[in-house]
């Protein structure tokens, strides 16, 4: 779970990392209030799960009220990557004298947390590892509390050779690790952290990712989850994995490999698939029903297709969820279905009186009529 | 042979009184497993399924002698029962439950590999050896023995393709599900090794998915110091990148962990990567040839 600026900052401070407040408005007037409030000149930041806000102008500085409101309406009417932007975050500007990067990841390889730190900051530290590798610095973590404050004055050192200064990083960079460990994150992220010129370090932006298995443990940050689509909610809601995308032909499958490879498989007959859903290893036929009123309520799908291997997954009681789902609906695209695996034989006979489902064989026939129902071409 | 369990492998089933596990141990034992014993905290002397019930895995280890575990405990708690079969000396882990968060991985991971035990999971279907043994949750229906080996990060795509394999006649030394988390105890570099160490191994499908390096690595390894054939199928070529598909791996983090990355590997190090599942056998009978 992604966690926006405003919500990781709010994390961030809790545990004595500097910040600038700021408040959040969702309309220019109330923009132009909180700079009001803040007098002088603000910064107006979009908040959205998207990188690259900057560019995308979702930042702007804003030289007193009047202009903040005028800003926030611009950045409130901006859609970025996808994202509609709902609230800014109003801060006061800040003077920066130099920029730094710090970061706590999972590193897969490593199979643990790194530090990432850099003195190249304010930009994309991807870019940064890429193009000037040697301006990187790491260090792993193998478990909370093993991070002494000695190894956070060395790797400050590394990335400002000012040691008064380094030991105001250092304990930034402590704090930051508390923040990781303590949240369950799987990144915690200040870029840029800043000096100012009378000395101040200050974290002036926010990232932070939270594991989504880890949610049940952490209530007080499960609660800042915002649910911008119905369907996300609902998906999840029923235990669904849910993603939407761009194509035409519906897809309700088990597992996530299978789901993944159902999509390859539409995109390698020449057509396009509308989803990813994975509706898990449990046999809950509400979850079918579920998964059907989300991906009818997508305007672009013209097909849907079961795809059904039945492991833990009975595949009579994703039948009955299919039955139920075809009662309660209104369901006008041909829905194919491919069910094989527990108790399939017991499901092909539950709905072979229906006339609506076009039974197929195997996973390579089902896309293939699937997408000749959608009226998509079968090539390959 | 086969690798990791065979005819003579004894399970404990922790999380036996649940409803997974119950349910479970009952299918272990249809395809041919020795399940001699379950543990659940607080409800040792029970029985279920016939198998005894013990409170914990040193007492079921020490009442039978078993040195393999499968965990079907919940997620919360599925971390501290393979630190409980790590801690009893139990030699072949093997957790089924999803969901665990990644931070009680970090430190149990690093405890596995500094131990002489092997984990496999978390959140994977387990493995069989067909004819043999099963550990886990894979139906065992749909496999038949024979000379090649299986390594997977999902589950019913592990099922899919084993079933392509049947139908064409290519029976299974051992098939195995290492789980679709970031962090896992087993991953395919260890599973290959011992497919190429199994004398009743010819060759080996190895199917993987978007997120992380361990295709790439595997890659190394096959191209490097592998002399039996490996064929291979990568799912999630029309996953969008940053979007979490499913398993809490399978994400492509800015450019890295792609298909087409995964795929390149592979061919470089000379493996045939199938298009499409059902292309699998095909290139399989090929290989072997």
């Amino acid at each position: 779970m992604n966690l926006h600026e405003y919500q990781a900052k709010e994390v961030f401070a809790g545990f004595g990392i500097p910040i600038v407040a700021g408040k959040v408005a969702r309309s220019p007037e109330e923009a132009e209030r909180i700079a009001a409030e803040l007098g002088g000149s603000v910064v107006v930041k979009a908040q959205v799960h998207a990188g690259g806000r900057g560019k995308a102008g979702g930042v702007k500085l804003a030289a007193d009220a009047a202009e903040a409101k005028a800003k926030a309406e611009e950045i409130l009417a901006l859609t970025i990557k996808g994202y509609p932007v709902r609230k800014v975050l109003v801060v006061p500007a800040a003077e920066i004298s130099k920029e730094y990067y710090i970061g706590v990841a999972m590193d897969r390889a490593a199979k643990r947390p790194v530090i990432i730190a850099s003195a190249a900051g304010g930009v994309d530290i991807e870019q940064v590892a890429r193009e000037t590798p040697e301006k990187i610095h790491r260090f792993h973590l193998d478990r909370p509390g093993s991070f002494h404050s000695f190894q956070a004055r060395r790797v400050a050192s590394k990335i400002e050779s000012d040691s008064a200064v380094a030991v105001r990083i250092a304990g930034v960079l402590e704090k930051l690790v508390r923040a990781y460990w303590a949240s369950d994150a799987g990144l915690a992220e200040i870029n840029p952290l800043i000096t100012t010129p009378e000395g101040k370090v200050i974290a002036l932006d926010a990232k932070m990712v939270i594991d989504d298995n880890a949610l049940f443990r952490r209530p007080n940050l499960a609660a800042m989850r915002e649910e911008t689509d119905e369907n996300a909610a609902a998906a999840r809601e029923m235990g669904l994995s849910y993603v939407p995308l761009d194509g035409n032909i519906g897809c309700i499958v088990n597992g996530a490999g299978l789901a993944m490879a159902t999509m390859d498989l539409i995109k390698h007959f020449g057509g396009d698939p509308a989803n990813f859903l994975d509706i898990g290893g449990s046999s809950d036929p509400r979850k079918v029903t579920t998964a059907m009123r989300i991906i009818l309520s997508d305007p672009k799908v013209e097909a849907i297709l079961f795809n059904i291997f039945g492991g833990i997954t009975r595949c009579d009681d994703v039948a009955r969820g299919i039955l139920d789902a075809f009662k309660d609906l209104d369901v006008r695209v041909p829905v194919v279905v491919r069910l094989t695996g527990t108790n399939a034989t017991e499901a092909r006979a539950m709905l072979a009186a229906s006339d609506a489902l076009e039974p197929a064989e195997t996973m390579d026939e089902a896309v293939k009529l699937v997408l000749a129902r959608a009226g998509g071409r079968t090539g390959a | 042979m086969s690798i990791f369990i065979d005819e003579t492998t004894k399970v404990i089933v922790q999380g036996i009184t649940g409803r997974d596990g119950s349910f479970h141990t009952k299918s272990m034992i249809d395809d041919g497993t020795r399940v001699v014993a379950g543990v659940t905290p607080g409800k040792g002397g029970g029985s279920v399924h016939d198998v005894p019930v013990h409170d914990s895995v040193a007492e079921a280890r020490a009442a039978t002698g078993a040195d393999t575990s499968v965990i079907y405990v919940p997620a919360p708690f599925a971390a501290d029962a393979v630190w409980e079969a790590l801690d009893a000396g139990v030699k072949l882990i093997v957790c089924i439950t999803e969901g665990v968060p990644v931070a009680d991985m970090i430190e149990l991971h690093a405890a596995v590999e500094a131990s002489s035990s092997r984990l496999i999971g978390p959140n994977c279907p387990g493995l069989i050896s067909p004819g043999k043994s099963k550990v886990g949750i894979l139906p065992g229906s749909i496999h038949i023995p024979g000379r090649v080996g299986l390594v997977s990060r999902s589950g019913t795509l592990t099922y899919q393709v084993v079933d392509h394999l049947t139908r064409a006649g290519i029976g299974q030394s051992t098939c195995i599900g290492i789980g679709g988390d970031p962090i896992i105890g087993t991953n395919f570099l260890d599973t290959l090794e011992a497919f190429e160490a199994d004398p009743e191994t010819d060759g080996v499908v190895m199917i993987g998915e978007i997120g992380g390096t361990d295709e790439q690595e595997a890659a190394r390894y096959i191209q490097n110091s592998m002399k039996k054939p490996v064929v291979a199928f990568i799912a999630g070529r029309t996953a969008p990148p940053g979007k979490r598909m499913g398993h809490a791996g399978a994400i492509i983090s800015g450019s890295a962990g792609t298909a087409a990355e995964k795929t390149e590997a592979l061919n470089a190090a000379g493996v045939p990567v199938a298009r499409i599942p059902s292309e699998i056998p095909n290139l399989m009978t090929r290989a072997l040839a």
